[in-house]
């Protein structure tokens, strides 16, 4: 046996769906959202943690799919960017971000729109000077960057205060 | 590029961690927040035939205070010690160094111990590490043993672990009465690993009864990106203890930083504007370190 090619049974719950999953031991949990459950709003940009553009939400909080094997994520709960829209509702950072042109290519909106939902459910304390911190770890190769903070802003609430 | 198979081993138990090192040596490694080891199995930099995934020991996630010392479990992340308030009050150079690593997303998985274990040179928490003496603890099947930060990088990401061992826990002593910290680094972008970085923790003696500046019972500088191991820098330490501050004091204690470091050239830095950097930065972080320490006394 070549015990490298093995598979590995994973329990995970996926956007509210619970798999049972028997996995190869190297793949990795953008891997399996997208190619065994078949979630491909879940990009992979650069597949070794820089872009950020893999980011999902582990147990509520974010973390760089491509940077998490799926074993690691075995009784997990994950969210990918498929959970945010209710059927045509769109969720709230998503709407900020339609409202505010954030995206222009959005190849990296998945991992933006993760990251910011990440804020907003564990009710982050922010202001606009920290707010770029936290998105620091989402490249755009657009650059558009003002429009997706200006999108990020509105969502959280900060479009009043100072630029300090 | 995706990284080559492996043999992947779910740890139930400590012991059974252990075990596990002990069988497969130099050909395991040690999967913890994994925030380090797989952007090298991806980039297959590493391509170890067995991962030993510590992730289900939870019971190691702790941070606890026993004989004034800090002990942080292998599981804790960097933003458990972010967060924790202990950390915050009893090691407050852990608490200033933990912004500073990666991003949100990297510091919800990576875990101290593993930051330590992979001693890149141009992390925080291993120059937080030797700048505290800090005690790390190795368990194997054959016992455990305490290694002194002083005594745990070797070189580029090399220690003093051996194949078999597992580092368990790091334990930072708690601070004095009147201390302060500051972790001051320059990287090319938000959350890169530093060009240059200085971690400073300074003590100080209760204040006599005269007016005069503070005088330094304890330092502890710590400097990474500068070489191929965290650096203490310890003369620009004994050149601080028992003198009042003053800028010609933190500006020798800066000189002797510079003097004592032999940075590489890279792309991105030359080796004089390291050097250069350092010292500025070492100024910096005496200055910040003092004002919190005598501001809270």
């Amino acid at each position: 046996m070549n015990s490298t090619n093995s598979r590995i049974a994973v329990a995970i719950t996926v956007n509210g769906t619970a798999h049972e999953l028997q996995v190869p031991a190297r793949q990795t949990l953008a891997e399996c959202v997208r190619e065994e459950l078949g979630l491909t709003g879940t990009h992979l940009g650069c597949e070794h943690g820089v872009c950020g553009a893999c980011t999902v939400l582990v147990d509520g909080q974010a973390a760089r799919s491509c940077l998490v094997l799926t074993v690691q994520a075995d009784g997990a709960t994950i969210e990918t960017v498929e959970s945010l829209a209710n059927d045509d509702t769109l969720h709230a950072v998503q709407q900020a971000m339609v409202d505010n042109h954030g995206f222009q290519c959005a190849f990296c909106a998945p991992g933006f729109l993760m990251t910011i939902k990440a804020l907003i459910d564990n009710q982050a304390v922010l202001t606009k000077a920290t707010l770029r911190e936290e998105l620091s770890g989402n490249l755009c190769r657009c650059t558009g960057y003002a429009s997706i903070l200006a999108g990020a802003e509105a969502v959280l609430g900060l479009t009043g205060e100072s630029n300090a | 590029m995706k990284m080559r198979g492996f043999e992947y081993h779910r740890a139930a138990t400590l012991d059974d961690a252990l075990a596990t090192l002990s069988e497969f040596g130099d050909d395991a490694k040690v999967l913890a927040g994994g925030q380090s080891l797989v952007p090298m199995m991806a980039m297959r930099l590493s391509s170890p035939a067995h991962l030993v995934d510590t992730g289900k020991l939870t019971t190691h996630d702790t941070i606890t205070e026993t004989d004034g010392m800090i002990a942080i479990g292998m599981r804790v992340t960097h933003a458990a010690l972010e967060q924790s308030a202990l950390i915050a009050t009893a090691v407050p150079l852990a608490h200033a160094a933990a912004p500073h690593i990666g991003h949100r997303a990297i510091r919800n998985r990576g875990t101290v111990c593993g930051s330590i274990a992979h001693a890149d040179p141009a992390a925080e928490l291993p120059a937080v590490a030797v700048s505290l003496n800090a005690q790390l603890v190795v368990r194997s099947t054959r016992g455990e043993r305490i290694v002194n930060a002083a005594d745990f990088f070797h070189g580029y990401l090399t220690t003093a672990l051996e194949p078999d061992e597992l580092l368990t826990e790091v334990r930072f002593p708690k601070r004095g009465a009147i201390a302060g910290a500051s972790v001051h680094e320059v990287s090319r972008r938000n959350g890169d690993f530093a060009l240059v970085g200085v971690a400073v923790h300074l003590e100080f003696a209760k204040p006599s009864t005269k007016k005069g500046a503070a005088v330094i019972a304890n330092a502890g500088i710590g400097l990474f990106g500068l070489g191929g191991i965290p650096i203490a820098a310890v003369e620009a330490q004994s050149l601080l203890v028992g003198n009042p501050t003053s800028d010609d004091l933190f500006a020798a204690a800066a000189d002797a930083v510079m003097r004592n470091i032999d940075p590489m050239p890279d792309n991105h830095a030359t080796a004089q504007y390291r050097r250069h950097v350092a010292g500025v930065l070492t100024r910096r972080a005496l200055a910040d370190a003092t004002n919190q320490a005598l501001a809270a006394s």
